[in-house]
Order: C-alpha cells, then sequence, then structure tokens
C-alpha cells in the first residue's frame, strides 16, 4: 500500500539555507546538501527546496545547490521558487532535480502549465498554492476588526482566496477553483500551503486541505502550522492529505521525523519506516 | 562500462550517479550507438510520455541498438524504460512502444488518485504460480518441507521481501507472459512493479529514488 510521506523543507536563498520569521531577519542554517543528508538520514520521504533568491542573475546559484544535492542524496526532490518559464524547469530537472514546483508563473499564464505537463510529464509538475481564508476577520460597528473565533469560522462562507508573490499579491482567484484548474492543465500534485495557518504552529488549516483533497483525483502536500504530531496525524487521516510539509519544525528539531513517523505508525497511519 | 542511454526523457543525472554511489566505476550518459553498442551494461531509464520518448529514440536511431543489446548484455530498465519494452500503450492514441514483450502499457482507473506518486512496496511473485493460487502453492510447499517459492531475482539479492520503493507514475504494465513478473505492488489493483528475464530486469518504481534499499538495487546491477 501507498504509504503517506512526511516531507522536510528548506529555505534555500544564495545557495545557503536560511531561516527567519516570514522571510525577515533571515539567518544562516548551514549547507542544503548537508542538512538534505541529515534529512535523508532521519528517513524523510522527500525533500523540497524553496528558492527564495531575489535576483534572477543568481539562478545559476540553485542550479549548483540541485547538482550538489543530487551527487549526495538518493531521494526525490523538489525544487521551487522563481520559476518562470520551460528553460527554468529543464535546467533544473536536468540538475538533479524529480519535480518543480510552480506558483506565480502558472497563475498568471496557466498554460505553463500544460506546456510543462506535455513535455516534461505531469509526475514532475508541482503547482503549489498559497491560500488564505476570505473574511478571517470580521469588519465590527466602530470600524475595527474582529478575528474570528472557531464558531465563527463554521458560520462563515469557507471561501480561500489565492495569494502570489510569495503571499504579497491576492489574485481573486478561489483556491478550489484553481486547484481544479491546475489539475485539469495537467499538474501532478498540489503543495497546498495556508497562509492563515502558517508560522502559527496551531496545526495545518483542516477544512482547507479537505476542500481541495476532495475536489482533485491527484495527490496533495499540505503545508503550513504543523507544531506537534497530532497535526500531522489530522492532515493526513481528516483532511485527506497524501503528504504532510514542516520547515523549521524539523529544522530546529522540535520534532524529529522519526518521532512523527513512529506516532503515525501507532495511530494506524502507514508510513515508510 | 555502464550506459545510461539519453534520449531527452528527465533525470538522468540522478541515475548516474546512484549507479556510481553503488560503486559502478564507469558511467557514461550517452545517445552514442557505438558507446551504447560497446557497454558491458545497459541502462535505460526516463519519466515522461512514450508517445515522445518513440519519437526520440526513432529520432536519435537507437531502437535496434536497444533491441540487441537487451538480448546481449545486463539491462535495467526504469520507470518509462520498463514501459517502452511493450507493445502498445493507452498513453496518447495508441502509442506503440518497442516491443520486445507482448503487453499493454494501462493507465490507472480514476477511482485511484494518478500519478500513483510515493513510497509503496514491492511483493516478489512465485514462479509461474497463477496469483489465485498462490496461497495453495506456497502452503503445499512448505507442507512438503520445499523451499521459498517465490522467485529468486538477481537483482533483489539481500532486498527484504516487501522492501519500500518510490514510485512516480500513471501508467503501469500488463504483460501477456504472465511468467515475466518478479514483483507486484498494491495500488487499487496489483498491479506489475517489475518483470526479469534472463539478463533483463526492468522497474516501474525509481532506484536512484530510493534511498539505501534502491543503491543495494543497484548494487546488485552494478556486480552482474
Amino acid at each position: 500500500m501507498l504509504t503517506k510521506r512526511i516531507i522536510p523543507c528548506l529555505d534555500v536563498k544564495d545557495g545557503r539555507v536560511v531561516k527567519g520569521v516570514k522571510f525577515l531577519n533571515l539567518k544562516d542554517a548551514g549547507d542544503p546538501v548537508i542538512i538534505a543528508k541529515r534529512y535523508e538520514e532521519e528517513q524523510a520521504d522527500e525533500l523540497v527546496f524553496l528558492d527564495i533568491t531575489a535576483s534572477a542573475e543568481n539562478r545559476n546559484i540553485i542550479l549548483d545547490v540541485v547538482r550538489r544535492t543530487a551527487e549526495n542524496v538518493f531521494m526525490p526532490l523538489t525544487v521551487g521558487g522563481g520559476i518562470r518559464a520551460i528553460a527554468d524547469i529543464r535546467a533544473l530537472l536536468n540538475a538533479g532535480a524529480d519535480k518543480v514546483s510552480i506558483n506565480t508563473a502558472a497563475v498568471k499564464r496557466p498554460a505553463l502549465i500544460k506546456e510543462a505537463a506535455d513535455k516534461f510529464g505531469s509526475q514532475c509538475i508541482v503547482v503549489a498554492i498559497d491560500a488564505k481564508r476570505v473574511n478571517s476577520q470580521w469588519p465590527m460597528a466602530n470600524g475595527q476588526t474582529k478575528k474570528l473565533s472557531t464558531i465563527d469560522y463554521r458560520l462563515s462562507t469557507k471561501k480561500w482566496e489565492v495569494y502570489i508573490n510569495g503571499g504579497r499579491t491576492p489574485t481573486g482567484l478561489d483556491a478550489v477553483k484553481w486547484a481544479k484548474k491546475a489539475e485539469a492543465s495537467g499538474a501532478g500534485e498540489i503543495l497546498l500551503t495556508s497562509m492563515d495557518a502558517d508560522g502559527t504552529k496551531n496545526g495545518y488549516d483542516l477544512e482547507l486541505t479537505n476542500a481541495i483533497t476532495t475536489a482533485v483525483n491527484i495527490p496533495l502536500i499540505a503545508s503550513g502550522g504543523a507544531g506537534k504530531k497530532e497535526d500531522f496525524y489530522t492532515v493526513l487521516t481528516e483532511a485527506g492529505a497524501d503528504a504532510a510539509l514542516a520547515a523549521s519544525l524539523f529544522h530546529y528539531q522540535e520534532l524529529r521525523i522519526k518521532e512523527v513517523k513512529s506516532y503515525l505508525q501507532k495511530k494506524g497511519v502507514l508510513v515508510r519506516w | 562500462m555502464i550506459s545510461v542511454i539519453d534520449y531527452g526523457m528527465g533525470n538522468l543525472r540522478s541515475v548516474a550517479k546512484a549507479l556510481e554511489a553503488a560503486g559502478a566505476g564507469d558511467v557514461l550518459v550517452t545517445s552514442d550507438i557505438k558507446t551504447i553498442d560497446k557497454a558491458d551494461k545497459i541502462v535505460l531509464p526516463g519519466v515522461g510520455a512514450m508517445q515522445d520518448a518513440m519519437k526520440e529514440l526513432k529520432r536519435l536511431d537507437l531502437i535496434k541498438v536497444i533491441k540487441e543489446s537487451i538480448l546481449k548484455k545486463p539491462f535495467l530498465g526504469i520507470c518509462l524504460g520498463l514501459q517502452l519494452l511493450f507493445t502498445e500503450s493507452e498513453e496518447g492514441h495508441k502509442t506503440r512502444g518497442l516491443g520486445v514483450f507482448k503487453g499493454k502499457v494501462k493507465r490507472f482507473s480514476s477511482d485511484m488518485k494518478a500519478p500513483h506518486m510515493g513510497w509503496n512496496q514491492i511483493v516478489r511473485r512465485t514462479k509461474d504460480v497463477p496469483s489465485t493460487w498462490f496461497d495453495y502453492a506456497h502452503h503445499k510447499s512448505l507442507r512438503a518441507g520445499g523451499r521459498e517459492t517465490k522467485k529468486n531475482i538477481n537483482l533483489l539479492k539481500n532486498i527484504p521481501d516487501a522492501a519500500y520503493f518510490y514510485f512516480c507514475h500513471s501508467y503501469y504494465v500488463v504483460p501477456d507472459d504472465k511468467g515475466l513478473i518478479a514483483t507486484t505492488t498494491e495500488y487499487g489493483i496489483d498491479f506489475v512493479s517489475s518483470i526479469c528475464k534472463g539478463n533483463l530486469f526492468a522497474c516501474q518504481f525509481h532506484p536512484e529514488k530510493s534511498q539505501s534499499v534502491g543503491l543495494k538495487l543497484l548494487e546488485n546491477f552494478v556486480r552482474l
């Protein structure tokens, strides 16, 4: 039987792993290849590199990182960040990436998904979606807004909006509809990040994840909000995700991948052991 | 020297690097007919669509040399390199493959998520025993004090049964000759995850992406 996957994510800037809160106060956190190797030893099921290098001139640096990783680590590797054209995808795949994750460029020009899937196969095209709940704050009479409680969420209509440019630009697109369109265009997998949950450590956004896993028939990686091992269990079972991703949690070893997997196994979730 | 056949379909670098890590001294990623012809062993990797793959193999004039090599020397097919060995695919208007073996390449039914992506187990098949008779035959052989009836496959030496390998595909092969089946894997159905015949082994999973167990398989190939 196919197992659920646990995926650590590395933010890479100018060839180094960086850590910070919401891309601010970035600190150097080591060499991607060494950290990738550590994750391989910890039985991570895949790796994701998110390249947050700002300038286009430095694109070659990520290719070098991917090349060095592929020489040393023999597990599936997905690379995202700054991919705009077929040539970017080809360069990453040739360097040793198994999948590429496209976000902003796919929203701006959805035909890119189809072109890429036709050329390289759906299995290596991941569409990354950053989604934020619509009306997560309610306007109040005094002109201020009130943060919604859990009860309020249940009362509100459940809608999520797609954001691009690293979560800075709203697009007006409905996340569920966009996921369906991405699938129809040939995406082989969806990497879904809840912007509301990201960084909170209060658990993945189960409703958002569930809304999308029920709408599409391709695998889904849930991202954003993992804080404890129970969060992995709920998103992989209740919300129907095929894989769960976390970054800082694994990086700072607040939780070890093995701990998460052994917990899941005890709870009856099939993981690779 | 091991030739990894380059026909522009996917991540060949990983395959070459994994072979080197598994102890291969001399690995060449090539589309040169003479080099392939001279190689001691051949690896046919690849991901993507069979139609494009056949088009590229034709354009590079590699079909003849691949078919000849399969009969002469150890051959490892990976993913698309397994599917290409069969006669016909449902993918893209009944594309014809190399036709080394009779059989079809089919798509997973729509009630399963496709691609089949992630880690799944491979289970060795018994020799020439229909799967429905597997339990009976196994039982009988154990009672008779007989040896394990499961296929003894060179490339799976020292790899435990039901080991996890990495898969990433939407199509699977259905060989006419069930005797070819080396392992099966469960994903909605029991599909054929690898075949073997003589010096040929071809698998749907990616040994080059399957960490230590994958490197073990490649090491077995390097040592053939």
